[in-house]
């Protein structure tokens, strides 16, 4: 009884302190370097004679670090934003009671079982003028038909979006449809019996008892958008030139192609900062209602 | 007593490793087809030398991969014996404190290397890199079908080249070939302010970056030349690749390309023949001008004495003229230096080593900017971005000479 009450205690630890150990070395160990280096002369290699805060004022004077930014706020919030409407739309018709739901519910969710690599280049067909969609449509007789979004500097960011949004709105569908499916049925029956229609106990009472869900589908896609590169690479390249340019592009290539070292961490630590700036708003309003319910 | 025979073991261990030093071993990314061919000719004459070859190759990026994966090593103090890194890279690795000195097998290379080529491969005045071919950037490819039915007159500057991008227009094929990736809309841009300024002017503003050069009525007539480039491309041109604009080329959809003589290996590949399926020509304005893009291997510091004496034999064997002929003939570039066997060499090779020794007297030799051979890195990136930004927005020219004037001052 003894032992098998200190093994309870001592056995969690034990089993979970590599991982911790792991995590505050290659996690949060590896942030502090990142944060250090951003304040030194590095170029090429680390180097560690302090520039203070140089290596910011190169970023905040270079234009392409604020194209990247301004196509992160785009991409993010239409992505999130999107991908949160559709998915919650495919859950409450699916949610319907329909036949065959478990064959459609598989097919929104295909879409994230494919690495961001794959669509990218799917899409980057899809949308080619000259291969994919615009050439099929002229082709059927539309002759003056066109849809260049990809090859056009205003617009390539949106591909982005297009495709991000058909990767991960079967996610949100999935984590909806599990909220749906918790929602209490004696509560909807007693508003059917007040004689409330049905969107009318969607919009008052489903909706809102799906906060979690909200709180929990914006968490993660938050920082898919944020840490976004293999479906930009592979979509656009970041271009045409560099047009659509995000973060973490900039990042590797100053980092790593570019011998600057000092700027990519420095951009690293801004790109941290607007994670910490999002979700801890975000945490701490879920934690606060969470207290208040 | 435990932790002593392990420290023991890793003592041995490490030992063990100092000992088997004497292998050469050559980090690259020349994986594909003809490069690959031509780096088992480099380790068939190192093995007959008695060395141990050690391939680290690393494939992908055009090197980023490569260079990602050597930094690691070098920070962590078991750098290769020599590593392909070009240009000015050359400088900011010596800088750093990671190459060694190969003067002596170095000795009489200042004789057969123009200056322009050995001040690349040189740190403080010693050598510490070994250069393995040369590539000459300004070329133009033309479709020789659709040149004939234009009047078969290569253009020699941008009145007659836009005269004959008419024609091509005429005949129904895009006229000008090209990817809109940042690197080829460099390429483009160098090849035109070497058209239009002349090596000086090429010289002064975009190997010297003198912002009176960079910010002179010339470069503003370079952008706007550009300017009217990109109205003879195609809008799918947007992220294609080189080697899928050069078969635009090459099957009559395009009527040529700016690209350097690495497109020659695609022609040859696809059993093309210069002059009967397409010319090579000196882009418009540039047949007395030279752009030099040269791969090299950077020597790093090797502690061992058998391993430096590896390391030497290594840059001797990749200057023999043996090496150089066969080498070449695989990448379809040419040797760096004289006394190779010029007999195997395609026509456009050999009009390239006539051009690359004459020019290299008239000191209208120059390193392209779009290939890392004139500036920094961190410099070149940041004007790229400035021209590739032009090509892809409706930028104007006076706009673009002062962002090129403040993007050069990149650090």
């Amino acid at each position: 009884m003894n032992i098998r009450y200190s093994s309870d205690r001592w056995l969690p630890k034990l089993v979970l302190s590599p991982t911790l150990a792991a995590s505050l070395v290659f996690v949060y160990g590896f942030i502090l370097i990142t944060v250090a280096l951003s304040f030194t002369e590095s170029r090429l290699l680390p180097n560690w004679e302090w520039a203070g805060v140089e290596r910011y004022a190169e970023l905040f004077d270079n234009d392409r670090f604020w194209v990247s930014a301004k196509n992160l706020a785009i991409f993010g919030t239409l992505f999130i934003g999107i991908s949160l409407v559709v998915g919650l739309v495919i859950a409450i018709l699916l949610d319907q009671k329909i036949r065959g739901e478990g064959f459609l519910r598989a097919i929104y969710l295909y879409p994230m079982a494919l690495s961001f690599i794959v669509t990218g280049n799917a899409w980057k067909w899809l949308l080619n003028p000259g291969l994919g969609l615009e050439r099929i449509v002229q082709q059927w007789g539309w002759t003056s038909f066109t849809f260049d979004w990809l090859v056009n500097p205003d617009r390539a960011i949106y591909t982005v979006v297009i495709a991000g949004v058909w990767q991960s709105s079967g996610f949100a569908m999935a984590l909806f449809l599990a909220g749906l499916r918790g929602v209490d049925s004696e509560i909807i029956k007693a508003a059917k019996v007040d004689g409330a229609s049905l969107p009318t106990i969607y919009r008052r009472i489903i909706i809102p008892s799906l906060r979690p869900v909200f709180f929990s589908v914006t968490l993660i896609l938050a920082h898919i958008a944020i840490k976004s590169f293999d479906l930009v690479m592979a979509l656009t390249g970041g271009g045409p030139g560099t047009a659509s340019d995000v973060p973490a592009i900039f990042m590797y290539q100053f980092s790593f192609t570019r011998g600057q070292l000092g700027v990519g961490a420095a951009s690293a630590v801004m790109m941290l900062m607007t994670i910490v700036a999002v979700m801890v708003p975000l945490m701490y309003a879920e934690a606060r209602s969470g207290r208040e319910r | 007593m435990k932790m002593k025979s392990i420290a023991a073991a890793v003592l041995i261990a490490s030992f063990a490793c100092a000992a088997s030093a004497a292998e050469v071993e050559v980090l690259h990314w020349w994986t594909s087809g003809g490069e690959a061919k031509s780096v088992a000719e480099l380790k068939k004459m190192m093995e007959a030398k008695g060395h141990k070859w050690k391939d680290f190759a690393v494939a992908g990026g055009a090197g980023d991969a490569a260079m990602t994966a050597l930094k690691a090593r070098v920070v962590s103090g078991n750098p290769p014996t020599a590593a392909q890194i070009k240009g000015p890279s050359i400088q900011e690795w010596a800088k750093e404190g990671a190459l060694g000195n190969i003067n002596e097998a170095a000795k009489d290379w200042d004789k057969l290397l123009p200056k322009a080529v050995s001040d690349v491969m040189k740190y403080k005045g010693n050598y510490v890199a070994a250069p393995v071919n040369v590539h000459r950037v300004n070329w133009l490819w033309i479709n020789q079908d659709a040149l004939n039915k234009a009047g078969g007159k290569v253009p020699t500057n941008y009145d007659e080249f836009f005269a004959l991008a008419d024609k091509f227009k005429a005949q129904g094929i895009v006229p000008i070939a090209h990817g809109g990736q940042p690197w080829q809309d460099a390429t483009v841009f160098e090849s035109v302010v070497l058209g239009l300024g002349g090596a000086k002017f090429y010289n002064d503003a975009l190997v010297k970056l003198d912002p009176a050069a960079l910010a002179s009525p010339t470069m503003e007539k370079s952008f706007d030349t550009l300017a009217k480039i990109k109205t003879y491309i195609d809008k799918d041109a947007s992220g294609r690749d080189w080697n899928l604009a050069t078969a635009m080329v090459m099957n009559g959809k395009g009527g040529m390309q700016f690209m350097g003589d690495w497109a020659k290996g695609e022609f040859t590949a696809a059993n093309k023949v210069s002059g009967k399926d397409y010319t090579c020509a000196a882009a418009p304005g540039t047949a007395n001008s030279y752009t030099f893009n040269i791969d090299s291997f950077a020597m790093f510091n090797v502690k061992a004495a058998d391993a430096k004496k590896g390391q030497l034999d290594l840059a001797t064997a990749i200057m023999s003229p043996e090496f150089q002929e066969v080498f070449n003939l695989n990448k379809g570039s040419i040797p760096v230096r004289p006394g190779v066997n010029k007999a195997k060499f395609d026509a456009c090779a050999t009009k390239s080593m006539a051009d690359f020794d004459s020019t290299a007297k008239t000191g209208s030799l120059v390193a392209s900017f779009a290939h890392g051979m004139a500036v920094p890195s961190a410099t070149q990136g940041a004007m790229v971005d400035v021209i590739a930004k032009f090509m892809n927005s409706n930028m104007s020219s006076k706009d673009a000479v002062v962002a090129l004037v403040k993007a050069s001052k990149t650090k």
